[in-house]
């Protein structure tokens, strides 16, 4: 058009206005903007998906707002996904919303996501596969200059750089770097390391991004920079992505049919790389042969909102940039962004309560651009910036950095898609699932049962468990009835309209309920505040079957864990982790890992329990004899469980319970009570818990710490216990009556104290039990061998017998059960022990 | 990480009472160059006066008023490299680049430089060859004490000549923030924050003003382009005299880390044991660098509350664990060697020591200790002597 050569001089060369990018690049962005301005092409041309054409219109929506993703996912497999982030400052999203403001087609000519998602299909399996569809450069928007960040994101561990497609949410699973790494050529690093840098992504910054735009020819940074990437081309080739190859044949006929339509008015913004194979003159037919018999898999796609934190590379899957607030800012100032930048700092850190003035502000200001020159750089960098935040703002100490880090240089900035936006796959996948599992959505409340031993109420549970996780409360766990079994499950169902919206929201986490809630379960982890929050999360993981969820969960729970410093929060833990165990076992999970972080948390309880014990006023010795009695139980069921490295969890538990009983700081309560644990477990002999309770009551003990300690001994309960154990009740009376009759007056209130407690029934049934005297042959002494300590050895034959007519009813036997009797009898009073 | 000494800087030629403004550049150096070879510990300027010089001689970059040397070459004499002549720069300071970026770029910005870091890290060593560099003198220093009085930063008087002539330019005696104000150098405060608080503030007139008011004689010294202060404190201290906001905000702050790797810390303790213990007359001990190394991982890892292979968190205890407590541990466990043991360094002979170290608040610590103990140490493979000889002691 006309306009160009008016506006700038020169257009570079003939043909269309091809302009490379780094994707993500604030400075890409400008100069991409500048040079459409200059140029007013009447059609431009990006680097993506084309199925996302008719997508385009919505960027121009009132609800639109960046950072947002194209998402593009296979119709029969929502899980197969790929997606294409854009941030504000991406120069795709500029040259799109320059394209709608100005009027003028934009289209996408990359390879079809039909294709890309059928490669992923193909190499299902190799991780390196998976990476086809970032092919594109959006995702890749890794810095590297070419679209195909592909060579930095590779040097990463799995998850993240991968550009969109595959460390998406929804991607398979984990994905580890490709096993070739190390032989795929970064061009980037090479260009920056002939200019003498070590660091390829502050070569880009240096000579790319921080120049300014504006004065001078809107095309020259791409002119030189096509220069530099076709000499490296040259050299390298495809850089070791065949796949380019593909790609680039299918944007060179979308650019020369755009040409043919529009004429030479044809603009083309995609990653760098690329330019130079754009760029180049080819055979028509050669294109065409290289494309031909391509692999497809129906394709849907959609735009979804998208954060800065998954734009970082810290968020796991994200676009592979370190510093998306950084570009962003450095996008949106319109000028002398370092002040601007370092005055947002300072009122960061004002919002902390950290003393930053303004004087603050020049001096890292100064600060900034001083290292910037001694290091030879045009502007400073975010590196300056923060050196000179360091040294100046925060002390030298990297913690409010970190805070800094976390809120400006990432950010907190979420995307908005407008309504419009078709559904996403999630949707889709728990479609499905509702139709498979034959589990339909009524509005109407219902219960549903569920046997999970079976494979459908299985599947149906941990359909539940996970729809909660996400937020979608369509069931409520309800107690089951009749049942206690850790295999039944009763939920209360009711399909409120509002969770069709909960679901679109918490597509943001993965295209399959399972890959979402997985993903959710681990920022839920990693964000979780109490100790308990991450062992509950863990229960539900077990609940929902997230078995890839688990590692994480178990990570932070162990973190966690050490340093958590409150034993009561320890203790309240671990019965959730053993209950988790036991469910683990019923539903076929591996629960090794569990086994192992449970195994250390009662390590750390046996550790801290003393002293935590100590100088306690009653309410939280109260609580603590709580913790004692719910780690007792935990560390029985534990020790069941074989664990290497842990040795005899309960006889160390013991050796604890054993500290706690003998020392004088303790509560008496907390005491009492540790004594009844060992008594009950046979490590500590009559002689010696009478001893004990002999010490805890004589009359050099305060009377409210000697009636704590009878109240821990005896356990709460009303006192039926000391009713019904002979062994107990034995040991109390035998202390009582040796009491001296001076002494007696004393202890007479502390008694009173306990037992006035007591329900009368109890207080009666104790009464005529101490008047008959201890049983003739029963007695404590003879509780050894059979049955539980503390009860008859025997069985009472008169009382047994009584309940046989009940039970010949219930089994149908018929009152006169003939020649059985005895036999019936006999085995029915074995099941009766 | 270079070895940290801490240097008792013997100035042999401070007490002088020449006029503070009359600056003759070379006096200072005169006293250093007499001591020469009989010095103990020669200063840096000299110990590295070839390396200064070559450098001086091929930087051809901008230097700021009065620098002997450009910020660049600054940076390349701490963090060493090699000249275009040929010159090899032994590194002074093995650390973070970024860290020694900041520092010199702060010098030369003329806001006062504040480095910060546990005992051990190589503040005074990394100050004493900033000064040697930027300024070619690293005596002009100030050490802090609690009984570090106002004379020591502004100036005392000769008292002699004060009864004797009065009040005048001769009967006053220059503090070294004096001198290095009126001659455009690089003064040197040691443990800033031991100094009494009221001491403190003088500096900040000093650094903001740039310029010290003599009442007395109704004159002030002003400081000369070129001036500036360096200042080290331990962050451990910060209770001690911390510093007000007044006086930090003059200063920009340098944190030095603690060693990076376990290799660099095992190397800095194993030379320091053993020059520690040839200066004790101590019997060489075979072998012990595979204590040496459990040591400094117990050290680290407590220090950082994670276990090596960054798997599991710990709590952390409330001492530093610096690099040089580990030495100390090594060196006394030595001793026990060689004179109660067997002349080789066990388990047994530092697991006192490192309890000694890390259980420094008897409640708190004991727990934390006793954690690492049983959910660490137990486990770990090789280190079932430690196991036992920790819990003996720990009992």
């Amino acid at each position: 058009m006309a306009g160009a050569e008016g506006t700038a001089g020169h257009r570079p060369g003939a043909g269309p206005l091809l302009l490379g990018v780094r994707h993500h690049g604030p400075g890409s962005a400008r100069a991409v903007r500048a040079a459409l301005d200059a140029a007013r092409p009447r059609v431009v041309l990006i680097e993506g998906p084309p199925e996302a054409d008719a997508l385009i219109p919505l960027a121009a929506e009132e609800g639109m707002r960046p950072p947002v993703a194209l998402l593009a996912h296979a119709v029969d497999e929502p899980g197969r996904s790929a997606f294409w982030p854009l941030a504000g400052f991406s120069p795709e999203w500029v040259a799109i919303r320059w394209a709608l403001r100005h009027d003028v087609p934009a289209r996408f000519i990359d390879l079809p996501a039909t294709h890309t998602l059928a490669w992923q299909r193909e190499d299902t399996g190799t991780p390196e596969g998976k990476r086809a569809p970032q092919t594109d450069g959006a995702p890749d928007g890794e810095g590297a200059p070419g679209g195909d960040g592909a060579p930095s994101g590779e040097v990463r561990p799995g998850g993240d750089g991968a550009p969109g497609g595959d460390g998406a949410p929804g991607g398979e699973g984990a994905e580890d770097a490709p096993a070739d790494a190390g032989v795929r050529v970064d061009p980037l690093a090479a260009l920056a390391g002939a200019a003498g840098y070590d660091d390829p992504e502050r070569w880009w910054e240096d000579v790319v991004e921080h120049r300014g735009v504006g004065e001078g020819d809107p095309y020259a940074p791409f002119l030189v920079l096509e220069e530099a990437m076709a000499a490296l081309r040259e050299v390298h080739g495809s850089g070791g992505h065949d796949r380019d190859l593909v790609r680039e044949a299918y944007m060179r006929l979308q650019v020369r049919a755009a040409t043919r339509e529009f004429g030479e008015d044809v603009a083309v913004v995609c990653g760098a790389w690329h330019v130079p194979a754009l760029r180049r003159k080819t055979a028509v037919g050669a294109d065409r042969a290289l494309l031909k018999g391509l692999p497809k898999v129906k394709t849907d796609m959609t735009w979804v909102p998208w954060t800065h934190r998954r734009l970082a590379r810290a968020g796991g899957y994200g676009a592979g940039i370190d510093s998306p607030g950084w570009y962003a800012h450095l996008f949106a100032a319109p000028d002398r962004p370092v002040e601007r930048w370092l005055t947002k700092v300072a009122g960061l850190l004002r919002e902390e309560d950290r003393i930053v003035s303004s004087a603050h502000v020049i001096e890292a200001v100064r600060l900034a651009e001083t290292l910037a020159a001694m290091r030879g750089r045009p502007l400073p960098g975010l590196s300056e910036t923060t050196d000179a935040v360091r040294a100046v703002m925060c002390d030298g100490s990297d913690v409010p950095l970190a805070l800094v880090r976390d809120r400006l240089v990432v950010g907190d900035v979420l995307g908005e898609v407008p309504e419009s936006a078709p559904a996403v796959p999630l949707q889709r996948d728990l479609a499905g699932l509702q139709r498979r599992l034959r589990l339909r959505p009524e509005a109407a409340e219902r219960e549903l049962e569920l046997d999970l031993r079976g494979g459908t109420d299985a599947g149906r549970s941990r359909l539940l468990h996970r729809l909660r996780l996400l937020g979608v409360g369509w069931g409520e766990p309800a107690a089951s009835r009749g049942s206690t079994g850790t295999f039944r499950e009763t939920w209360r169902l009711r399909w409120e309209p509002e969770l069709s919206v909960r679901v679109a929201e918490a597509g943001v986490w993965g295209t399959t309920v399972l890959a979402a809630a997985t993903a959710k379960a681990e920022a839920d982890a990693v964000g979780a505040g109490a100790l308990a929050e991450v062992t509950r999360l863990a229960e539900q993981c077990l609940l929902a079957g997230l078995a890839d969820a688990l590692p994480v969960v178990m990570r932070v729970l162990a973190d966690r864990a050490a340093l958590d410093a409150d034993v009561g929060h320890l203790a309240q833990a671990l019965p959730a982790l053993v209950r988790s165990l036991r469910y683990g076992d019923v539903r076929g999970t591996d629960t090794a890992a569990l086994a192992e972080v449970a195994a250390g948390l009662a390590e750390r309880i046996f550790v801290a329990l003393p002293p935590a014990c100590a100088v306690l006023d009653a309410d939280a010795a109260e609580e603590m004899r709580r913790h004692v009695n719910a780690v007792h139980t935990a560390v029985g069921l534990l020790g069941d469980t074989p664990m290497a490295g842990h040795g005899d969890l309960r006889a160390r538990w013991h050796g604890v319970l054993g500290v706690l009983s003998g020392r004088d700081t303790i509560p008496g309560v907390v005491r009492g009570r540790a004594v009844r644990l060992l008594l009950d477990d046979g490590e500590v002999e009559q002689e010696k818990a009478a001893r004990l309770m002999g010490l805890a009551l004589s009359p050099g003990t305060a009377p409210a710490d000697a009636a704590a300690w009878i109240e821990g001994f005896v356990g709460g309960g009303g006192g039926m216990l000391l009713v019904h154990d002979e062994r107990l009740l034995a040991l109390v009376d035998d202390w009582l009556t040796g009491v001296p009759a001076q002494a007696f007056t004393d202890v007479l209130p502390l008694l009173r104290r306990t037992f006035s407690a007591y329900e009368p029934g109890v207080r009666r049934s104790l009464g005529e039990l101490v008047r008959r005297g201890p049983r003739p042959g029963g007695g404590p002494a003879g509780a050894t061998a059979a049955g539980p300590p503390g009860f008859g050895a025997d069985l009472d034959r008169e009382r047994a017998d009584a309940v046989l007519p009940v039970l010949r009813l219930l089994l149908g036997l018929g009152p006169d059960g003939a020649g059985a009797q005895d036999a019936s009898g006999g085995e029915l009073a074995g099941a009766a022990r | 990480m270079s070895v940290p000494v801490e240097p008792t800087p013997v100035e042999p030629s401070q007490h002088r009472s020449a006029p503070a403004n009359t600056g003759a550049g070379e006096k200072g150096r005169a006293g250093a160059a007499q001591a020469g070879p009989e010095a103990l510990r020669p200063h840096a300027e000299d110990a590295f006066a070839a390396e200064l010089a070559a450098l001086a001689a091929q930087d051809d970059r901008p230097r700021p008023a009065r620098w002997k040397l450009s910020p660049w070459a600054v940076a390349t004499y701490l963090l060493g490299g090699t000249l275009p002549d040929g010159t090899v720069i032994t590194p002074k300071y093995v650390g973070p680049r970024r860290i020694v970026e900041v520092a010199v770029t702060t010098l030369a910005t003329d806001r006062a430089l504040l480095l910060l870091g546990v005992p051990g890290t190589a503040k005074t060593w990394v100050s004493e060859h900033l000064a040697a560099a930027v300024s070619g003198d690293s005596t002009l220093l100030v050490q802090g004490t609690a009984g570090t009085p106002e004379e020591a930063i502004r100036y005392g008087w000769n008292y002699a000549q004060l009864l004797a002539h009065g009040p005048s330019r001769d009967a006053l005696v220059p503090s070294p923030v004096m001198r290095a104000m009126a001659e455009g150098m690089t003064a040197r405060v040691e443990e800033l924050t031991r100094i009494p608080a009221d001491v403190q503030d003088t500096l900040i007139t000093i650094l903001s003003e740039k310029t010290l008011p003599i009442p007395e004689l109704g004159a002030e010294v002003q400081a000369v382009r070129g001036f500036n202060l360096i200042a080290t404190a331990n962050d451990r201290d910060r209770g001690v005299n911390d510093l007000s906001s007044a006086l930090r905000r003059r200063f920009n702050t340098v944190v030095l880390p603690l060693p990076e790797s376990p290799e660099a810390e095992v190397d800095i303790v194993s030379r320091r044991v053993d020059q520690i213990g040839r200066s004790l007359d101590l019997p060489a001990v075979p072998d012990g660098v595979d204590e040496i190394r459990r040591v400094v991982t117990v050290f680290r890892e407590l220090r950082d509350g994670v276990t090596t292979d960054r798997r599991t968190k710990l709590k952390s205890p409330s001492g530093t664990l610096s690099t040089a407590e580990a030495i100390s541990v090594v060196t006394g466990g030595l001793a026990l060697a060689a004179h109660f043991g067997d002349g080789v360094l066990r388990a047994g002979d530092v697991a006192a020591g490192i309890l000694g170290a890390v259980v420094r608040d008897p409640a708190a610590d004991r727990v934390v200790w006793q954690e690492y103990l049983e959910t660490v140490v137990r486990e770990r493979d090789g280190w079932k002597d430690f196991y036992r000889a920790c819990r003996e002691v720990s009992a």
